[in-house]
């Protein structure tokens, strides 16, 4: 009976198993292997380098790393900037306040968008002679002239642009999930706390902050993921890596690529999921103390 | 309902045996599959293909897979697979060009072309030929041969602003000829608050192409190659003079802002608009501004020469062309459609619906002339996939990203110069390990 039980259960893993290993885990180990050849892509001889591209990227291709600091950068500001953000205009639409169903659609709009799309419009909105140039226009306008700046032309303004304007389309996302995860906070836990004295700061603090704690993980999870890969969005604001300024690891990857480094483009492949993975265990790793 | 499900197998049945049926009756005559990038060229390339069925009673697929970045990774994607179809064309540079000859995925022309005295081989502009071709002392490993057939030709120029040119107080009949009357333009420019040059630099390509046509015009093409070859350094004063080039176009006033994150599409834009002196563009162009804005006034014109001692160059050759999958069981008919596509009539009417350069030399009559200033220049082009060698990925990254760097100021041309050759001499030691 037992092994009867045992068979079901493998049963009804075994379809996300399979699924899982033919389409994650099995070309995860095929790239591995290429990323230990020397291969244009093409041809069908492959040359045996070992361990040689890895050595490459860790000890030699200071442009990999500059992409990895600027991915980093972007996804520092997105982790503060655009989590807050979410976090607490979620908080806000899940108080009673008027047109929040109004606000749930709007906040989820950028989201949706094209990242092709939002580059474009961005760049429009920055950009003084082939767009419209609204943020120096009002910067004038306000009263601050001294602000006023080529943006995405400026080697010290582009990344932080890309950054926040990459936070504008993503905080969506977290502020849906951060919605949802609110809603499941039973209310009689606020009432309990009012009829006990508490002030609002305090039952935020000590209700909605540890109870939102797994959901903020996984924001924060999904948050790195989704912003150490961006590359779509920064081609289509400032057309690629701006003398390194706006480089990040997929467009190092997708250059070797272009360069007929299949084998190198596959072990930085290897080695940016390798970082990905670390980085969201050692995110898990944090929120089972902090829980 | 047992009856009703036996009838409806029975007509999957009929069905699929009728389908198989006519399967076999077109195996007869094969359907030619071509995957291009075109997407201007696409509703083009439907008629030929139509007019080519009624012609030969040959069916020709043009499948089209834009944008070019997605369409150059299917085609790789594909060759691993070897699942490429009949007809295809590759984007990059010559190296992968004979990675797919090497892989065996490529037919060789050479025959066709020279059956009937050459026939077909002489009726190309043999510059745009040329960039198919591999020759008897190629650095590649090909052996001998033509490998591709040349679609359409371009050239990369600079173009130039009539209405602008006269609202600045210049002569819109004689755009700039040297670099010192270009590097003038340039303070007027900013004077008159105006954009000067436009160009897809955020994409970097088009930098190195100015950059090796000053290179060819101050050093000529043999130290060029030289330099490719390791034998001359990037630090020699002569790059450095190329590099200071760009430093001396930032300093006039010559470069709209935000150039160097400027995508080729927003610098088309500007410049149909009017709203730009200057642009360093393709061929290609003359069809996206007239889409654009039919009234513009512009002229093609060579980059202005910084150097008595050698002629200006610029790139040009082919600007597209198809191969034969070498392993396409339709080879045969693959090629002679080539040869009708590449007719003279077809040519024409490519070149008329497109706007773009023929690459059969019979059927410039009739083109715009625009278009024919773009063709004159021909006389001076060259293009890296004639060359026979070609520089290490690493170093022709190193070498736009220094070019960016020296227009923002960043770094000084001979940083830049130092920089590239350090990376030159790490590719090279790395070879020969």
């Amino acid at each position: 009976m037992r092994i009867r039980d045992s068979l079901e259960n493998y049963a009804f893993v075994l379809p996300a198993v399979t699924i899982f290993s033919v389409f994650y885990i099995i070309p995860f180990i095929w790239i591995f292997q290429l990323g230990l050849f020397d291969w244009d892509g093409i041809s069908f001889t492959r040359v045996f380098v070992g361990l040689q591209n890895f050595k490459e990227i860790f000890l030699q291709d200071k442009n990999w790393w500059q992409a990895m600091w600027n991915a980093g950068y972007i996804t520092l500001i997105a982790l503060t900037l655009q989590n807050i953000l979410a976090f607490m205009l979620a908080w806000a639409c899940d108080r009673e306040i008027k047109m929040k169903n109004f606000y749930r659609v709007i906040f989820f709009i950028p989201p949706v968008l094209s990242e092709v799309v939002v580059g474009m419009a961005w760049r429009f909105i920055i950009n003084d002679i082939d767009g419209a140039n609204i943020i120096n226009r009002t910067l004038t306008q306000i009263g601050l002239p001294n602000l006023v700046h080529n943006w995405l032309s400026d080697p010290s303004t582009a990344l932080s642009t890309v950054a926040v304007i990459h936070c504008w389309k993503g905080f969506g996302w977290g502020f849906l999930i951060f919605l949802a995860g609110l809603q499941t906070i039973p209310r009689e836990l606020y009432e309990a706390a009012r009829v006990d004295g508490a002030s609002a700061w305090q039952s935020f603090k000590k209700i909605t902050i540890p109870l939102m704690i797994p959901i903020m993980v996984l924001v924060g999870i999904l948050t790195v993921l989704g912003t150490m890969q961006v590359f779509v969005l920064i081609i289509s604001l400032v057309g690629g890596e701006f003398a390194g300024h706006t480089s990040v690891p997929v467009l190092r990857i997708l250059a070797s690529m272009r360069g007929s480094r299949f084998g190198y483009a596959c072990a930085q492949g290897i080695t940016f999921g390798m970082v990905l993975i670390i980085i969201s265990f050692i995110q898990y790793r944090f929120s089972k103390k902090a829980q | 309902m047992r009856i009703l499900f036996k009838n409806a197998l029975l007509g999957i049945f009929v069905c699929f045996s009728i389908l198989g049926c006519s399967g076999q009756k077109n195996a007869s005559k094969p359907i030619i599959t071509v995957w291009h990038w075109m997407t201007d060229r696409d509703a083009t390339f439907q008629e030929l293909a139509k007019k080519y069925e009624a012609f030969s009673g040959i069916k020709v697929n043009f499948e089209l897979y834009a944008p070019s970045e997605a369409y150059s990774q299917k085609i790789r994607a594909a060759a691993q697979g070897v699942n490429l179809p009949d007809v295809f064309g590759i984007l990059g540079e010559k190296r992968d060009f004979a990675s797919f000859i090497k892989a065996n995925h490529i037919l060789d022309l050479t025959s066709y072309m020279e059956a009937n005295n050459n026939s077909w081989k002489n009726s190309f502009f043999p510059k745009a030929l040329a960039v198919d071709e591999f020759t008897a002392a190629n650095s590649y490993g090909i052996n001998p041969g033509i490998f591709g057939v040349p679609i359409d030709v371009m050239t990369i120029q600079m173009v130039y602003n009539k209405k602008l040119f006269s609202r600045l107080g210049l002569d819109p009949g004689r755009p700039p000829k040297t670099l010192q009357e270009f590097l003038d333009i340039g303070a007027k420019i900013r004077t008159a608050g105006m954009q000067g040059l436009v160009s897809g630099w955020g994409e970097e390509w088009l930098i190195r192409c100015l950059a090796n046509n000053y290179a060819f015009n101050i050093m000529g093409k043999d130290k060029v190659l030289a330099t490719i070859k390791g034998e001359v350094p990037y630090t020699d004063p002569d790059w450095v003079t190329v590099f200071s080039i760009f430093k001396q176009m930032k300093d006039s006033g010559l470069l709209a802002q935000g150039l160097v994150t400027m995508i080729n599409k927003s610098a088309e834009q500007l410049f149909a608009n009017e709203k730009a002196v200057f642009a360093f563009n393709g061929s290609w162009c003359v069809n996206v501004y007239k889409g654009m804005n039919p009234a513009l006034e512009y002229g093609a014109m060579l980059p202005p020469q910084a150097s008595d001692k050698y002629p200006m160059a610029i790139w040009g050759g082919a600007g597209s062309s198809f191969m034969v999958n070498a392993n396409s069981k339709n080879k045969e008919e693959a090629v002679k459609f080539l040869i009708w596509l590449t007719g003279q009539d077809q040519q024409a009417y490519l070149a008329q619906a497109t706007n773009n350069l023929p690459a059969n030399k019979n059927s410039l009559s009739k083109i715009p002339e625009i278009l024919a200033q773009f063709a004159r220049g021909m006389d001076y082009a060259t293009h890296p996939n004639i060359w026979g060698v070609s520089e290490f990925p690493l170093v022709t990254e190193a070498f736009d990203r220094g070019i960016q760097s020296i227009i923002i100021g960043e770094k000084t041309p001979e940083q830049v110069a130092g920089e590239v050759q350090k990376v030159k001499e790490r590719q090279i030691a790395k070879k020969k390990a």
